[in-house]
């Protein structure tokens, strides 16, 4: 399957280059060495092909860095029914992401050194991407001890996060947050007030009333937000939100940026394309965490996307067994798979005029590099070839037998979109090619 | 017996409680008074009449042994009555207040009140209730004075003087008393001073002292003249402050490859008791070409009977007239 030549050289012609790192946004060519970006430039490969290199002819579609998606949970180790980082990898090469930063919500919790290294080995045996792992920011996803976390940093994790949960006593916070920051470590945070949301399913409002489930106030993801930009003040922790999902959310981070304090969010892309309503009909495959909340929230996230408060787009993967969704609704699992179907969503703020296609690229590449300190996500030459040629246009609808992913818990089945990936390279190797799937 | 010089007057308060109220004077005497008590308690004969009829309290309610068993062994070489209350066998335990426990002792007239606490603030207090002098052997995270002026006679009797030297204190200075009282006296002599540690073992607003702050301890030790180790207590490691023994050890413990980054003939130093493979690795600590640890015990001692000394000049020879 692979496209690479024997030669280790490819060359792409007449693509539309999209380089949100460097602002390049032209037609031209690419050429691949050895799993690095040799060349790239709007004159290349114009008139004279180079010699012996595979060639690729692009049509003019979107030449552009892998996607990274920094929220995504898979079931390795300790539910692997649900999600291996070989099925991940899978999925994420045919959405066009070429870098997935793993959650430390498994069994058991990435909360060792070890369990990076297992992490590392496992997604170097088995993934066609690359895996970034995160770790835990406390011992066991329990809020109260922090984590080993300079040798966690030394053995390669990205980031410190409790995933889903969130570390309810602000001193834990505070103490976690400083401690990070003795290493310049990243701590990524999930903003749901853990007792104003127990028990919840749905978001607060008229609707869950209507529904008669036990629902959480929006508030409680922005009372959790503005405590944590405040620790960060204290400090001077990197952090980023992993997810945010309400407008009063949005207005602090907005607030707090301009005071200067180096936060960073991120929203996930069914909270721009979904609202409470679609919970519809006690649909399981719809209830996320946090939850789909109002249609002014999910307009507020369009918002702030186009205007950059929102820094990054993830996709939230979050693979569920059919028989954990295949309950009554406050009784099923959360969560929501997404590798596949992020970079359709996110396009659908380009083709409804929202923000311009290297804006929404930039949120999906460069943006999440320059967060996590990877070397990904740009075009530059002596880069890594991870690349997604992207088919703005193509239509489709999503269907679960289609997915990739283990499981097939898809919020968006039936729904059509324009725009996916078309070819997906990781270090110059092809991972995925839609046209030989078919 | 050594005999009795005429005895100048060397602070200028009757009590010690910290280093932060003392001059420059007042450290430099009270270290060449220690000199003398070095050179007394390495002869035969350790003992002498300077205290004869005075009375020592000893009054901890932390345990101790170091402190303690130091402050008792330089009263008794100055010839005075040592007493030791420990908190399990006094009234504090039933639910005596401080202040009560501190009119009970007033009228027992003793001259000299040791006190250790675990409140900051609480040798001063009964500084104001006692009409005894009273030293400072450690409050809360607040000051222990005698263990930086012991630290300091240590130095100097290694290096001559403080001018010039760079002094790293590394580990948990947030709630070492230790860190404090060696921060004020290293800075009034004129050393350069660093703090080494995660930012959650270091007081918001530490470099408001003077000093620099490393978190990286490669980093701060290098140039380093002092190497000056801290004790982390068991129950901080465990998660809250630090997550665990051998990441502290990896990042902040003190082995010779680290120690390697310090100025060539750098000395380290502990206050005791250590946590060995925690804070500092047996090979440094048992090192005698470079630990200073042992020798800082012997000082002890002797900065000891100086500051009972220097105290007991201030005494009246009448002793204290009845109410």
């Amino acid at each position: 399957m692979s496209l690479a030549s024997k030669s280790g050289r490819i060359a792409f012609r007449n693509a539309r280059l999209i380089d949100p790192a460097s602002g390049l946004d032209a037609r031209g060519g690419l050429l691949v060495e050895n799993g690095r970006i040799a060349d790239v430039g709007p004159r290349l490969f114009n008139d004279a092909e180079p010699s012996d290199p595979e060639v690729i002819e692009c049509r003019g579609l979107v030449l552009a860095p892998g996607l990274i998606d920094m929220r995504v949970f898979t079931g390795e180790p300790g539910s692997e029914h649900r999600e291996t980082l070989e099925s991940a990898s899978h999925a994420a090469a045919a959405g066009g992401v070429t870098t997935i930063v793993t959650m430390p919500n498994t069994d058991p919790v990435i909360d060792e050194p070890s369990l990076v290294d297992f992490i590392r080995r496992r997604a170097a045996a088995t993934a066609k991407v690359r895996v970034a792992p995160t770790a835990a920011l406390t011992k066991g996803l329990g809020g109260e001890q922090m984590t080993e976390i300079g040798l966690l940093q030394e053995a390669g994790a990205v980031a410190f996060t409790d995933g889903d949960r969130t570390i309810a006593n602000a001193r834990v916070m505070r103490r976690s947050l400083a401690y990070a920051n003795t290493f310049g470590a990243l701590v990524v945070g999930h903003a749901e007030d853990p007792d104003l949301t127990a028990g919840a399913s749905i978001t607060e409002g008229e609707y869950a009333m209507r529904l008669g489930l036990p629902a959480g106030p929006a508030a409680a993801e922005a009372i959790v937000v503005e405590r944590d930009i405040r620790l960060v003040e204290l400090t001077g922790a990197r952090y980023h939100f992993s997810q945010i999902s309400t407008g009063a959310s949005l207005d602090i981070i907005a607030a707090a940026k301009q005071r200067g304090v180096p936060v960073t969010c991120g929203v996930a892309a069914h909270h721009l394309a979904l609202n409470e309503l679609d919970v519809g009909s006690y649909y399981t495959f719809r209830k996320v965490k946090p939850p789909l909340r109002s249609e002014a929230d999910r307009a507020a996230m369009v918002e702030g996307v186009a205007s950059g408060i929102i820094d990054v787009i993830v996709s939230s993967h979050d693979p569920q067994a059919a028989d954990t969704k295949r309950q009554p609704f406050a009784a099923a699992a959360f969560g929501a798979v997404g590798l596949e179907t992020l970079l359709p969503v996110a396009l659908g703020l380009v083709h409804d005029g929202r923000a311009s296609l290297s804006h929404v690229l930039a949120t999906l590449t460069a943006v999440p590099a320059k967060i996590l300190g990877l070397r990904a996500g740009t075009l530059a030459k002596g880069a890594a070839a991870d690349l997604v040629l992207i088919d703005p246009d193509d239509s489709f609808a999503v269907h679960h037998a289609d997915l990739r992913s283990r499981a097939q818990n898809t919020p968006f089945e039936g729904r059509h979109f324009h725009g996916r990936a078309a070819k997906t390279f990781v270090g110059g190797e092809c991972v995925f090619d839609r046209k030989a799937m078919r | 017996m050594t005999s009795a010089a005429p005895a100048e007057t060397i602070l200028k308060s009757s009590h010690l409680l910290g280093i932060e109220q003392l001059s420059v004077p007042e450290i430099t005497a009270l270290l060449d008074l220690a000199e003398t008590y070095v050179a007394l308690n390495r002869g035969a004969d350790k003992k002498t009449a300077t205290l004869r009829g005075r009375t020592l309290i000893n009054l901890f309610f932390e345990a101790s042994t170091r402190t303690q068993s130091s402050f008792e062994l330089a009263g008794k070489r100055l010839g005075a009555d040592v007493m030791n209350m420990s908190v399990k066998t006094s009234s504090v335990s039933k639910g005596e207040t401080l202040i009560d426990t501190a009119t009970t002792l007033n009228a027992m007239r003793p001259d000299l009140l040791v006190v250790r606490h675990q409140d900051s603030g609480a040798a001063e207090l009964l500084s104001r209730k006692l009409d005894c002098c009273v030293i400072n052997a450690g409050d809360g995270s607040h000051e222990h004075p005698t263990q930086a002026l012991l630290d300091a006679l240590t130095i100097r009797r290694r290096r001559g003087a403080f001018q010039g030297l760079v002094v790293a204190i590394c580990g948990d200075v947030l709630h070492s008393r230790v860190a404090r009282s060696n921060i004020h006296l290293l800075l009034k002599m004129g050393a350069r001073v660093r703090l080494i540690a995660p930012r959650t073992l270091l007081p918001a607003d530490a470099d408001r002292f003077g000093v620099e702050i490393f978190h990286d301890m490669k980093k701060g030790l290098q140039g380093v003249d002092i190497v000056m180790m801290l004790r982390l207590q068991l129950e901080r490691m465990s998660g809250a402050f630090v997550p665990s023994t051998r990441e502290y050890f990896h990042f902040y413990g003190l082995d010779h490859e680290k120690l390697k980054l310090a100025k060539p003939g750098a000395f380290v130093m502990h206050p005791g008791p250590m946590n060995r493979g925690v804070e500092i690795d047996s090979a440094v600590a048992d090192d005698i070409e470079v630990s200073l640890i042992q020798e800082q015990v012997e000082m002890g001692v002797a900065i000891r009977m100086a500051v009972l000394d220097a105290l007991s000049r201030g005494l009246a020879k009448e002793g204290r007239n009845a109410p």
